[in-house]
């Protein structure tokens, strides 16, 4: 049986069938990644033991009925920036290279209640900077549609380990398009929810008001599935919102008739790749034969959500890495002469070359007598692209768009020009900032074979539209398969 | 002729709230306690850990606000301070830059005759740092984030002060309506309560302000006294000499009686404010305000205008009782039972304050009971005890609590009101002193305070001295 | 408009940072950080006059903790990670004052 080119959910029936066990999954999994991870190399660590063990645990919980959701006893991988108790969490940074954490991240909580079985922690950029997976101090990830291309970033271990099935699905984390830059390079689903909706406690911050958790996984089904089990209202994080649903698969409805999709002209300019332009076309159009009303529409003000972005995200981060400082946990240099050699020495040798690119960065935006130039206007620009998205959100139920500029790039062309790279981010950014959600979808590969995501923003709690078109759209096509596993799988299938 | 100069000085007070737990996690604020014992994620910077607010620091630095006559900051946030050091374990410290919970108040404070008002500024909430431990074994030093999280207010006046008494005057002012409140114990040796002074001199006369220094380091109103001595000749020996006061930081050294800067290359104080993205704004409505208005304690000056109305005691004995809010509840509530306030203002002014002194105690550590108290008072009214016994019961009571009665009873100690014993003293007494007889019939009336002495003394204490003056009297005439 | 970032400047960024660079990397940052700040000022070109600052994307407001106290000792889970510790404290360089 084909179990790792299952979705989660089908996963999930079969064991709750008694058709497959716990262990048979894990099994399945573990073997994949002995014969994948050395070309794509998404985990950072893999827990065989524990792994299995939780099976077994599961297993019991299943058996005695005390565990009957859609996702007990499916294998799943978490980025590396999320805390898990007494497993590595390294932020694929030096400096964290050896803290096992005392508490487990909300969200990770939350998919463990489901019966999730974790079997290991992917490979991310440093602490979620980048957007290549290229900066990680563990070496980098590939794209297993073609290793030598990135999986993006920055969450590409755990976009890569979908895609090369060393996992049935994973979390990932989106400050900037994270989550969805990576899954459209790696042809799988992934989606940002609402600020608010998934605790950010226990990850990891990088930019505390931009960062949300979200799932990534084989298609729209799973991704529902999963963001129902780890969206909750956690009064521990004091962002947290109360949201009036937390039903995602209720959405799951091959059904757009009358949906008014708004297509963002200013997204479709001179920096968006031929090809991917014109795939994105092709998918909107799939969706207006199925009954959805297109329209093309000014969004306006794309241009400045990257430069606001980066002061913003930048300086938050200046002031969330400060703690890294090898007093309590984590990397201490070691020589040193008296406190402040110690701070400097240990923060130099322990953060790369993009997380001080970005500390130094909003060091100084936030240094005094630059505070209202940068971070106020910064913070001002913010708004007036939140406004810019109500102003659509008053005309259309779903923004379409492409998900990144381009295919996934060669590895190390990006990091020698990082402004170049930073506008990769260009149309995920701007939903960050505004705090919507956004998904990524595949619809297709390139002439290179590289896969091309279509990007979907939703208003502020609205991810049911977004699930509901996206859902529709993918009913249209065929799961594709990197080259990496070989054969493809049709849709409703042998799954 | 010497050049006059003028002090002035403005204040910035950290009082340490009196909630349970922390400002941001669910730790205890208890003091004391093996170090890092009182710690979580939260308040040592774990990452991953989010701040979450504790509702009673708002009341209460709402309370201290509104007892201090400031606006309340309707929308109010939470900003970060980013300075490194190691008893900051998130190497910010969530505090409130741009939008405090209250600004633009004052008090009132007196010195001598002359009333005057302290302007405060602003006040805002912030978290506490840890604790650095200096170890001598190996030259290092030793954190413990047991005090980390714990809430503060910071109150900053305006340069308003002019002298070292001026300074002391508006810190027990605020210490007494911030423990009226119940907001803070505010101890300055423990450091519930702290001061850094913000002092510079000019010219008699002149308009601008000089340049100023913050002096910190100040535990107790004694040091701070010292330190703006201190700190006044300095800056006005600089300037004597022609020299310019710098702008700095400096630190007291109370055992050496001088300060020292504390500058450091690698300290920038570049604090690099920016709003706490991880805390969501307050937003306070009139009924909020009005809630914690209403429940509000009867302050310090309403008090004394009150006793002055009810009580029969001296102004100068309702200060002093209503300077502390255990002293003042303790006053009415005796007085309450036995209905002489009178009496039990003497025992607070004299007895308590006499055996505070001698145990080294502050008012609010008082342990006894005003039924006790008022018990006290009524034995001695009605006789069953004489003003010696009464004092040393009065000790028990103060250390043990101990309820009067009893304890009079089983150490028998009720003044003997049994005349035939009394008379069979007498008459020994007599028998056993003949010339003390004879030179108070001689005219020595001294002779008989001596006579009377050997009779209590007889009686061990529990005669009636007034009634033994009268039957001796009466049997030597 | 072209920043020019000096010496002194990445100098006291590092300070505040708490980053220690080599002259390479000095160099560098200088580079990027004058390219970003370009880039950054190109929002001067929006005109965000008497508009509000948004640094929440929601209107949230008062989430709030009672005044109970849950946690116990925390302190093996405090000092799990710790580079080096003594007495149930972080050991640390030795600090001033």
């Amino acid at each position: 049986m084909d179990i790792t080119g299952m979705t989660a959910v089908e996963l999930g029936k079969r064991i709750r069938k008694r058709e497959l066990s716990v262990e048979d999954g894990v099994k399945a999994y573990l073997d994949q990644i002995d014969k994948v991870e050395a070309c794509v190399h998404g985990f950072v660590t893999v827990d065989r033991e524990g792994a299995l063990r939780k099976a077994g645990e599961v297993q019991k919980r299943i058996g005695d009925g005390t565990l009957t959701g859609p996702l007990a006893g499916v294998p799943a991988a978490v980025k590396d920036n999320m805390c898990t108790k007494d497993m590595l969490t390294t932020c694929s940074s030096k400096i964290l290279g050896n803290f096992r954490p005392t508490f487990t991240a909300e969200a990770v909580r939350n998919l463990e209640k489901a019966g999730a079985v974790i079997i290991g922690k992917t490979n991310m950029d440093e602490f979620a900077m980048g957007s290549t997976t290229e900066t990680s101090c563990f070496g980098v990830t590939r794209n297993p549609w073609n290793p030598e291309h990135v999986p993006g970033g920055s969450s590409g271990g755990s976009c890569a380990a979908v895609a090369a099935e060393e996992c049935a699905y994973a979390l990932g984390s989106d400050t900037g398009g994270s989550i969805r830059q990576p899954s459209s390079f790696c042809g799988v689903v992934g989606i940002k929810p609402t600020y608010g909706t998934v605790s950010r406690y226990g990850l990891i911050a990088y930019g505390s008001s931009l960062d949300q958790i979200g799932p990534i996984a084989k298609d729209v089904t799973d991704c529902a599935a999963i963001l129902e089990a780890i969206a909750s209202y956690d009064p521990k994080d004091s962002t947290s919102m109360k949201r009036e649903r937390y039903d995602f698969t209720g959405a799951l409805v091959d059904d757009v008739k009358g949906m008014r999709i708004g297509i963002p002209q200013d997204y479709f300019t001179e920096g968006l790749d031929k090809e991917v332009g014109e795939h994105i076309r092709r998918a909107a159009k799939v969706l207006e034969e199925k009954g959805a009303v297109l329209e093309e529409f000014d969004l306006s003000l794309v241009e400045y959500a990257i430069p606001a972005y980066y002061v913003i995200a930048s300086a938050e981060a200046s002031s969330n890495l400060s703690r890294f400082d090898g007093v309590k946990y984590g990397y201490r240099t070691p020589e040193y002469e008296g406190l402040h050699n110690m701070y400097k020495k240990s923060r130099s040798e322990g953060f790369g070359a993009e997380v001080k690119r970005r500390i130094m960065l909003g060091s100084f935006v936030l240094s005094s007598g630059y505070y209202d130039a940068y971070y106020l206007k910064a913070l001002k620009t913010k708004a007036l692209i939140r406004q810019a998205f109500d102003r659509a959100f008053e005309k259309y139920d779903v923004i379409l768009a492409p998900a990144a500029p381009v295919t996934a790039p060669k590895l190390g062309e990006s990091l020698s020009d990082p402004l170049k790279m930073y506008l990769g981010d260009i149309y995920t950014i701007s939903v960050n900032l505004a705090g919507l959600p956004g998904i990524s979808v595949p619809v297709g590969t390139d002439s290179k074979g590289l896969p091309i995501g279509m990007q979907m923003i939703g208003n502020c709690f609205d991810e049911a539209k977004l699930f509901r078109a996206a859902y529709a759209y993918e009913q249209t096509r065929v799961y594709e398969r990197p080259g990496l596993v070989k054969e493809e799988v049709k849709r409703g299938g042998d799954r | 002729m010497a050049k006059q100069y003028e002090t002035v000085i403005g204040l910035e007070v950290h009082v340490e709230l009196a909630t349970k737990t922390k400002i941001f996690c669910s730790c205890s604020t208890e003091f004391g306690g093996a170090p890092n014992t009182h710690t979580c994620p939260v308040c040592t910077g774990m990452p991953g850990s989010l701040p979450v607010l504790n509702k009673q620091v708002v009341e209460y630095a709402m309370a201290i606000g509104l007892a201090t006559n400031c606006e309340i900051t309707r929308v109010c946030k939470f900003d970060r301070k980013n300075y490194f050091y190691p008893d900051n374990p998130q190497n910010y410290q969530i505090s409130q830059l741009y939008l405090p919970i209250a600004r633009n108040g004052y008090v009132e404070i007196e010195v001598g005759d002359t009333k005057k008002k302290v302007r405060i500024h602003e006040m805002h909430m912030e978290e506490d740092a840890g604790k650095l431990i200096h170890d001598e074994w190996d030259d290092t030093s030793l954190v413990d984030y047991n005090r980390s999280g714990v809430p503060l207010v910071e109150i900053v006046s305006e340069p308003d002060m002019r002298s070292a008494d001026e300074v002391i005057a508006y810190l027990e002012k605020l210490r007494t309506i911030i423990q009226y409140l119940g907001a803070s114990d505010c101890k300055l040796q423990e450091g519930s309560m702290r001061a850094d002074v913000n002092l510079s001199v000019r010219e008699a006369g002149a308009k601008e302000f000089g340049t100023r220094t913050e002096m910190k380091n100040l535990n107790s109103f004694k040091a701070i006294a010292r330190a703006i001595e201190g700190e006044r000749a300095r800056q006005i020996e600089l300037l004597e000499e022609g020299k310019k006061v710098v702008q700095e930081t400096r630190r007291w050294d109370d055992n050496k009686e001088s300060s020292h800067a504390m500058r450091s290359k690698e300290d920038a104080q570049d604090y690099r404010y920016f709003p706490e993205p991880d805390l969501v704004p307050i937003v306070i409505c009139d009924e909020w305000i009005e809630r914690i208005r209403r429940s509000q304690p009867e302050m310090r000056d309403e008090k004394l205008e009150r006793y002055k109305k009810e009580f029969d005691i001296p102004r100068y004995d309702a200060e002093i009782i209503t300077e502390s809010k255990a002293m003042a509840d303790l006053f009415e509530k005796a007085s309450a039972i036995c209905g002489k306030p009178k009496k039990v203002s003497n025992w607070l002014m004299v007895e308590t304050m006499r055996l505070l002194k001698e145990h080294d105690m502050e008012p609010e550590e008082i342990s006894f009971s005003p039924e006790h108290l008022a018990g006290l008072v009524m034995l001695t009214e009605d006789g069953t005890v004489n003003s010696s016994v009464a004092k040393e019961v009065f000790e028990k009571i103060f250390t043990d609590d101990v309820d009067p009665e009893k304890y009079v009873e089983e150490h028998g100690l009720k003044t003997v009101n049994d005349e035939g014993e009394l008379l069979k003293v007498l008459e020994k007494v007599i028998a056993d002193n003949p010339q003390a007889v004879v030179d108070y019939r001689g005219g020595k009336e001294k002779a008989l305070g001596a006579l009377v002495g050997q009779t209590m003394k007889a009686m061990k204490g529990k005669a009636n001295p007034g009634v033994v003056n009268k039957k001796l009297k009466e049997l030597l005439s | 408009m072209a920043n020019k970032i000096s010496d002194e400047t990445i100098e006291y960024v590092g300070i505040l940072a708490k980053l220690e660079l080599t002259e390479q990397e000095k160099e560098d940052a200088k580079a990027d950080m004058e390219k970003m700040l370009d880039y950054i000022d190109t929002l001067n070109e929006l005109d965000t006059d008497g508009v509000e600052p948004m640094s929440h994307v929601f209107p949230v407001n008062n989430v709030f903790r009672e005044d109970i106290v849950i946690n116990g000792d925390g302190s093996a889970d405090t000092l799990a990670n710790a580079p080096l510790k003594k007495d149930n404290s972080f050991k640390v360089p030795k600090t001033i004052g």
